[in-house]
């Protein structure tokens, strides 16, 4: 496997590295101990949205820190969780006196970690909301499993949530926001070709020419099963049917619809994708209103796509349209 | 009869050593149901617990040590386990508080409290395929030892017997938590990586007090 990389071990330093030489203007990165923060954060009076996860599926969430979105971003090597410890450092670093708001995608170890952190911020008087981000519908939600995972809906909690913060709503709004957000939106992914993680030099999981993992996971974890490849309005359809089953949406709902690479699809693929999924809402009577379409929550190289429908209310809308200036997402300013 | 600090340091340094003996075999267990880091991580936790026990001073109390380890786990073990084993060892901490010897009652106490953080962190209940299975038992039989009247050292020796046994009883269990519960009845027939290291932990822990 070929990588642009110089040391599999700095890989996460040195993407940071470029990300501050890049965006100087948006953030700052520390690297001792490993946080990204907003330029000019704290920002006295204003909720801070912290959130992280292991690294390798950037943009997300280094690439949102700025005006409009995150305070700070906490990532771990990758794949794996940020330590407590350095998820405090990050909220100590960007709190401004009016709590601390964490979008914590669903899975175990993330969750522990925040969890913990949570508590030293507790100790120290700084308050804390959590909110868990789990939108993928392709693991059943039950009480014998550890529930569903948190996937590129991120993004769209990240986004809305970080508007609400930005205007000035308190804590306790904000994190109702992003709940509201979660709650509304569901998202499906398939997968084609794992990612191969730096140091292991092995891909995450291994598929024929033939098949494809359909409800993957941004680890490349398995999803419903394996299955033939198809011609992509037919894979389209399928999460299209997966995911509109699950809210579920009804006619006349308005609808954001992100179509996000895993990292190795062409834009143009991504676009053919869009191109169904749009189609397909429209015959169930959807109106998509607003479209999002690129790579923001990957899995290293991984080919593949997901696709996430929220469904919006005029807040939610409004949220949305307000001005974001980050590395990943700007505009309006 | 009774424990100091000096059994703290001696399980802890003990720990070390056995976890980086287990390294492959806790990750060979991981990778059948986790994401198979967990023997990497243990060891690389412990050796920063065995590197910061160099500069730990010589007056203080087993809270006071315990206390320093829990955040060395917490900031180097990662994943699931640094925050569970970390918010364990904090909870036991506390339960020490500032006694500087712990006789066969404290024992018991500071391990439920280690069970009673891990539950508390990790809401897991016995049977769903977690160190909680091997920790519950653990205290169970450290209290009925206790109650006994066994010294300290056979308090630690019942429990690491039960964590023992606690660990492979996951075995034909279906996990109900963590990555693993997404396997259904595939996790059947492979041990819980974290009950088993809680085995080692806890053997360790008696292999400390050998004497006592």
């Amino acid at each position: 496997m070929k990588k642009l990389i110089n040391d599999a071990r700095a890989v996460v330093d040195e993407t940071l590295g470029g990300l501050a030489a890049a965006h100087s203007d948006i953030l700052s990165v520390s690297f001792e101990p490993r946080y990204v923060a907003r330029r000019g954060a704290p920002i006295a009076g204003k909720v801070a949205l912290v959130s992280g996860g292991g690294s390798g599926h950037e943009p997300l969430h280094v690439g949102f820190v700025g005006r409009g979105m995150l305070d700070a971003a906490v990532p771990g090597a990758i794949f794996a969780s940020p330590t407590p410890d350095l998820v405090f450092a990050a909220t100590r670093a960007v709190d401004g006196g009016a709590g601390v708001l964490y979008l914590v995608k669903n899975y175990t170890g993330d969750v522990l970690n925040f969890e913990t952190a949570a508590d030293f911020a507790a100790g120290a008087g700084i308050r804390v909301e959590s909110v868990l981000i789990n939108d993928d519908v392709a693991v059943e939600d039950s009480s014998f499993t550890a529930g569903r995972r948190g996937i590129a809906g991120a993004v769209l909690v990240e986004k809305i949530a970080g508007a609400a913060a930005e205007r000035g709503d308190d804590l306790d709004s904000v994190a109702a926001i992003a709940r509201r957000v979660n709650a509304s939106m569901r998202s499906m992914g398939v997968g084609l070709r794992a990612g191969v993680v730096p140091y292991s030099g092995e891909p995450s999981f291994t598929l024929d020419d033939e098949h494809i993992e359909f409800g993957i996971g941004i680890h490349g974890e398995p999803g419903r099963a394996v299955i033939p490849l198809e011609p992509a309005d037919a894979i389209v359809d399928r999460l299209v049917t997966a995911i509109t089953g699950d809210l579920p949406f009804v006619a006349g709902d308005r609808v954001l619809l992100l179509v996000n690479g895993l990292g190795g699809t062409p834009l143009s693929e991504l676009y053919i994708v869009f191109r169904r999924a749009a189609q397909s809402l429209v015959e169930r009577g959807l109106a998509v209103t607003r479209s999002l379409v690129g790579s923001f929550a990957t899995s290293l190289e991984m080919q593949g796509v997901s696709i996430t429908l929220l469904r919006l209310d005029d807040e939610l809308l409004e949220l949305w349209d307000a001005p974001v200036h980050t590395a990943a997402l700007r505009w309006g300013c | 009869m009774s424990l100091d600090a000096t059994w703290v340091v001696d399980w802890m340094r003990e720990s070390a050593r056995v976890l980086a003996e287990n390294r492959a075999e806790l990750g060979a267990l991981d990778r059948e149901i986790g994401d198979g880091d967990h023997g990497e991580n243990m060891d690389r936790g412990f050796a920063a617990v065995l590197a910061g026990l160099e500069t730990i001073s010589a007056d203080a109390s087993p809270g006071g040590v315990l206390q320093k380890v829990a955040m060395t786990l917490i900031s180097t073990i990662g994943g699931a386990a640094g925050p569970l084993y970390g918010t364990g060892l904090l909870k036991a901490s506390d339960a020490a508080g500032t006694e500087t010897q712990l006789d066969g009652a404290s024992i018991v106490a500071l391990l439920r409290a280690v069970r009673d953080g891990i539950v508390l962190r990790g809401k897991a209940e016995v049977g769903e395929k977690t160190m909680v299975d091997a920790w519950t038992p653990a205290v169970d039989a450290a209290s009925a030892a206790e109650s006994a009247g066994e010294s300290p050292g056979g308090i630690l020796r019942a429990a690491a017997e039960a964590a023992s046994a606690g660990a492979e009883a996951t075995e034909p269990l279906i996990a109900r938590k963590g990555r693993a519960s997404y396997l259904g009845e595939r996790a059947i027939g492979h041990r819980d990586p974290g009950a088993q290291s809680t085995a080692l932990l806890l053997q360790a822990a008696a292999d400390a007090a050998r004497n006592a």
